[in-house]
């Protein structure tokens, strides 16, 4: 097997990058993830369909994959928008925008969930003004996207940054000489380009988005088949001392997880061969 | 988040284990794993008995103190958080430690006096100046309209307290009948807007968010919350009848012989229960247990009819296995129809 991996190559150290490589994977990534399936395993069968199959978590996955979602969508549009403003145009303030385009990254998911219930309470700066037309924010699902959508956003704009300045003019410009209108280059030319790094970028957003827990417990309202999320389920599951009942749950984030990076990677995969066969 | 918690927990226990040996070979150190609300309490009483132990023995005890959500606080204790003494919301907590970890004895509250707890609380209402809702009673409290502020009884001590409060009312209400108490439950349950995992948070929705009529919670939180805030803000109502809430309080046996601290971990605990101890939990809004220290405070807590957890659920295992485990009552509530 190692021989047939082992291909000749010109730079040495392979063994060893390789050896130092799959370590460093095992104990910060691997290990923990098995004692998950290690404790899940205590469970039959019949306990672990029930316990996942539960209508309040079934409710909460809905919530939490949904909103996490959709949060990845609304920044995979704004989240570009804010690129393409912060690479294409100079004006005063783009290296202070540019910075605070990393806040979610670095506040404290609680502080930002604090300051965010606080603003879009209906006693809040926002949510006083959107309290008369009906629309409630804090403490209800909308809430739950609200807070997703915020801490996603610099994986969309961080991702989309560097392939867009290092687009070419020129290659707009030729698409111009070539006839093509505003709509046509930015679509057929602009697009293409940044689209497998959008999908990383909303991706990343999303994977983040549904291990949250910090930012949504404080906004979220937290009621059972409404707005409870799949983390606070577990968290529910560890303060009752059932950890084997919290994993399976942590299973199945973990699981449903996987499957969408998997066919983002295959999305992406696919988006950039057929690019590259143009 | 959780893993990363737990080796800060570790990191912490062991810098504080390895503490002594930095500051002054005679100094004892112990750590005090608590609850959220004792914060101001547990500080005036380290200082008391520090001085009460150097005078009676001439070592010098520093306490440290770790506070937390009741339930999240016994697990960084079942996951090697050296604490020396533990002192929770609900004896269940500590039971966990003893069946978990093994690292008390299963007997251990009947140890020291009174069910080892020493102060006891009760659930009051927090209500907004004037009482709008005109709140009087459990009652007013599952009338449509009226928004309240439990906290999560699964993921807290105090709302774990505050729904036992409200079925001992509807056990009480309905003579015994517990399906007419399982709608008591149902309709209170109803009414609440937002699910704040623990006593701390509820008390920020009800006071900063201005979310709900009425915050049902932890008495001397109440009257925590009117100090801080100001009393012309809001309100205490104490219903007619309410629970007994005892907050428990034991040694770690294994840990504190490892330590060595046996002997000035339990003189703590039982200072708890000295003149001092006793005076210092009235002036923290708690009940005291002893007469002196009861009647002295008097005045500052409201009469009302307690009843026990035991008359009404049994003892805290049954009320567990009833109420708040998956599939128990609390979950009914919320069965899709």
């Amino acid at each position: 097997m190692s021989l047939l991996l082992k291909q000749p190559s010109v730079l040495p150290g392979f063994g060893l990058t390789l050896g130092f490589a799959m370590f460093y994977f095992s104990v910060i990534v691997l290990i923990p993830l098995s004692g998950l399936f290690v404790k899940t395993s205590m469970l039959s069968w019949e306990q672990f369909w029930d316990i996942i199959t539960n209508s309040r978590a079934v409710a909460s996955y809905r919530l939490t994959f949904g909103a996490s979602l959709v949060g990845a969508l609304i920044n995979g549009l704004f989240g570009s928008i804010i690129a393409w403003v912060l690479v294409r145009y100079r004006f005063p303030g783009r290296a202070l925008v540019d910075a605070l385009v990393d806040l979610p990254f670095a506040l404290p998911t609680a502080v930002a969930g604090i300051t965010l219930a606080a603003i879009y309470s209906s006693n809040g700066w926002i949510g006083r003004y959107l309290e008369p037309l009906g629309i409630k924010i804090a403490f209800t699902p909308l809430g739950v996207l609200v807070a997703l959508t915020f801490i996603g956003l610099p994986f969309v704009v961080r991702t989309v940054q560097p392939v867009l300045q290092d687009l070419d003019k020129e290659v707009e410009e030729a698409a111009t000489t070539l006839g093509a209108d505003r709509w046509q280059t930015f679509r057929a030319v602009i697009v293409p380009e940044l689209w497998p790094a959008l999908l990383t970028g909303m991706a990343m957003a999303f994977a983040r988005a549904v291990g949250e827990y910090g930012s949504v417990i404080f906004i979220a309202g937290n009621m059972p088949l409404k707005s409870e999320i799949t983390p606070l389920l577990i968290m529910t599951k560890l303060e009752q001392y059932d950890y084997s009942g919290a994993t399976a749950l942590g299973v199945v984030m973990l699981a449903a997880s996987f499957v969408l990076a998997l066919i983002i990677n295959l999305l992406q995969w696919w988006s950039t061969a057929r690019h590259m066969n143009q | 988040m959780k893993t990363l918690r737990t080796m800060l927990i570790t990191l912490g226990a062991l810098l504080i284990a390895a503490h002594p040996l930095v500051v002054h070979a005679e100094d004892i150190t112990l750590l005090n794993v608590s609850y959220d609300p004792t914060r101001e309490l547990y500080q005036e009483f380290n200082a008391a008995f520090a001085k009460h132990w150097q005078k009676e023995k001439g070592q010098t005890v520093v306490v440290k103190q770790s506070h937390g959500g009741s339930g999240k606080q016994s697990r960084a204790v079942i996951d090697g958080l050296e604490a020396d003494v533990v002192t929770l919301a609900l004896a269940y907590d500590i039971d966990a430690i003893s069946e978990k970890a093994k690292l008390i004895p299963a007997n251990w509250q009947s140890r020291l006096p009174q069910n080892s707890s020493p102060y006891t609380s009760t659930i009051v209402f927090l209500v907004r100046k004037g009482n709008p809702k005109g709140i009087k009673d459990w009652e007013d409290l599952v009338k449509p309209g009226v928004a309240i502020i439990p906290a999560n009884p699964k993921t807290s001590g105090a709302a774990r307290w505050a729904y036992l409060s409200a079925w001992g009312y509807a056990l009480k209400k309905y003579d015994n009948d517990e399906t007419k108490a399982k709608d008591f439950i149902g309709r209170f349950y109803a009414n609440v807007p937002v699910f704040d995992t623990g006593a701390r948070g509820a008390t920020t929705t009800f006071i900063e968010r201005g979310i709900g009529d009425v915050l049902v919670g932890w008495e001397n939180e109440a009257y925590l919350a009117l100090k801080e805030f100001g009393a012309g803000k809001f309100e205490i109502i104490t219903p007619s009848i309410s629970i007994l809430a005892e907050p428990t309080v034991t040694l770690v046996d294994k840990v504190a012989k490892k330590k060595g601290t046996q002997p000035v971990a339990q003189a703590y605990l039982e200072y708890l229960y000295s003149e001092e101890g006793q005076d210092i939990a009235g002036k923290h809004f708690y009940r005291p247990r002893s007469e002196a220290a009861l009647a002295k405070y008097a005045n500052q807590f409201s009469k009302v009819s307690l009843f026990t957890i035991d008359e009404i659920a049994g003892g805290w295992q049954k009320a567990q296995q009833r109420h708040f485990a998956d599939g128990g009552v609390f979950d009914e509530i919320y069965k899709p129809k």
